[in-house]
């Protein structure tokens, strides 16, 4: 099944309590996915010209102090910011995302780079949510967007870096419930682009796709109708950039969806039941996305 | 039915499963409330005492799934399969409904004061489904019998694969499905309709006005079974 939610907050007071109102959505969707659960969370506070590297650790007792002392000296003494949250770390440089890619696999490439960009940071864990969203301190994350993942595996691994979402470039992340079955040979044509891949993932081909028409020039809307296009199977997808986020479902809208918009927020989640603590949900508008039908919400 | 006792069970103190439970030790004739849904699941499914049972608020899948007797009102919107595989009673959502509204019901009747997304009636086994508004795609796939009658428009494929049951539609029709086609009102139809929308409430509903949805039979065959009760 898998169960994917995304909240973005309209009103500004609302933003301190964002993790405390994506916690218990992803912990209500557990029940469509406890195989992995993960969150990508935005907030506008680097330095300007900074980015925010989300970093994941083998293991909590990493040395990360050992890890940024090694960066700073490729880096030529770049000031670099650690921010810890059980074995992942979120670094924050003023850093070329390509070249801090490889800067990062040379230093240790046991330590894997789930995301990108100057607002989004990403938690991502084998586990149900509520272990998860624990085990990162997500209830306390403030910002102003979230996107989140429940994973009920079905079509490769549960690892940690099989979790959803999928940040394939800058602020962009990517959630999906359901499963494509061409995915296979839409690998094998951005590979031969030179578009590297983490896993063997399905949902990640998509991501790496739309990253790759957003290159382009294509907005989210204009990325979404692309791979509704070129992607065969099931899906609701839910794709966030800095600006925004946005959905469509497929053609039988085989899998669900439900959107509840007020004054203060927009949400979004496979089933109301996950949006029902929000404040004023009773009075929201609420609806089924039609299938094939993009929606976007953004600055 | 006029309830005998009035019992009131909360969803915020108990759990689904105490929730089912409790509502199965009632006696036939009994009022009920369910408070504060919330969009939870499963609710008031698998019972079969005469019930009267209002559920005060948004609720969430297979609401009243499988009963076999109870009256229910749903003072809220529905998720998906309201009503699935219902043998009797009937069930009343005042808001919409999502997908799959009366799956495989195989009698009673389950009327939608709103709009029912798609997949409405699918595979219908001789349940009635009655939505106010609109539906969506592909509703009254693969339906096998009993009746839908749609308020207002029907979206793509209407009737897709019908077997013996039949689709009234006020509104528009976006497109028919595979072997569905538009037949004949007779006096019967009018009757039924007339009928079942004065048992729904639907006053918008003129039963000589209706569009009538069956199968073409053109995709199953099943001549040796002519004689039988579908």
């Amino acid at each position: 099944m898998c169960g994917i939610a995304g909240l973005r907050l309209k009103n500004l007071d609302l933003h301190n309590v964002l993790g405390e109102l994506v916690a218990p959505m992803l912990d209500v969707l557990a029940s469509r996915g406890p195989d992995s659960t993960g969150v990508a969370i935005y907030r506008r506070d680097a330095p300007a010209g900074q980015l925010k590297f989300s970093l994941c650790a083998p293991d909590e007792d990493y040395d990360w102090a050992g890890y940024v002392a090694a960066l700073e000296a490729a880096d030529g003494a770049q000031p670099v910011e650690l921010r810890r949250r059980g074995r992942d770390a979120v670094l924050v440089t003023r850093l070329e995302p390509e070249r801090a890619r490889r800067l990062l696999a040379d230093i240790d490439p046991a330590v894997r780079l789930f995301g990108y960009g100057s607002a989004i940071e990403v938690y991502k864990d084998v586990g149900p949510a509520a272990e998860v969203c624990a085990r990162y301190g997500v209830p306390g994350m403030a910002g102003y967007q979230a996107i989140g993942h429940t994973r009920m595996a079905t079509e490769s691994a549960v690892t940690t870096e099989h979790s959803h979402p999928f940040a394939s470039a800058a602020d962009l992340a990517l959630v999906h419930n359901g499963s494509f079955s061409n995915y296979a040979s839409i690998r094998r044509g951005l590979a031969a682009e030179g578009i590297g891949f983490d896993t063997d993932n399905d949902s990640e081909v998509a991501a790496r796709y739309i990253a790759r028409e957003m290159a382009l020039g294509a907005d989210l809307a204009d990325a979404l109708r692309a791979t509704g296009k070129v992607f065969d199977g099931f899906f609701t997808l839910l794709l966030a950039s800095g600006r925004g986020f946005a959905v469509v479902r497929d053609s039988f809208a085989c899998k669900p969806m439900v959107v509840a918009e007020t004054a203060d927020y927009v949400a979004v989640a496979s089933e109301y039941v996950a949006l029902a603590h929000l404040p004023g949900v009773e009075k929201a508008e609420v609806f089924e996305p039609m299938p094939e039908e993009i929606y976007t919400w953004q600055d | 039915m006029a309830g005998l006792t009035a019992v009131e069970l909360s969803c915020a103190e108990l759990s689904v499963r105490e929730l089912n439970e409790a509502l199965r030790g009632l006696p036939d004739g009994t009022a009920v409330r369910v408070t504060e849904p919330r969009g939870r699941h499963n609710l008031a499914v698998g019972l079969s005492a005469r019930l009267d049972i209002t559920i005060t608020g948004n609720a969430g899948y297979f609401i009243g799934g499988l009963g076999d007797g109870p009256d229910i009102v749903v003072d809220g919107f529905v998720g998906w399969s309201v009503g699935e595989n219902l043998m009797s009673g009937t069930i009343r959502v005042r808001g919409n409904a999502s997908e799959c509204s009366g799956a495989s019901a195989h009698g009673g009747l389950i009327v939608i004061e709103g709009d029912a997304s798609s997949r409405t009636g699918i595979s219908l086994k001789g349940g009635t489904v009655a939505v106010a508004g609109d539906v969506g795609h592909m509703s009254g796939f693969m339906a096998q019998a009993g009746t839908i009658l749609v308020g207002g428009d029907a979206a793509e494929s209407l009737g897709d694969s019908l077997y013996e049951a039949v689709i009234y539609v006020g509104g528009r029709i976006r497109s028919l499905g595979s072997d569905a086609r538009v037949e004949e009102l007779t006096a019967d139809d009018v009757r039924r309709v007339r009928e079942l929308a004065a048992q729904a409430g639907f006053s918008h509903v003129s039963a000589e006005d209706v569009t009538k949805v069956a199968s073409a039979r053109n995709l199953y065959r099943f001549d040796a079974l002519k004689d039988q009760r579908y």
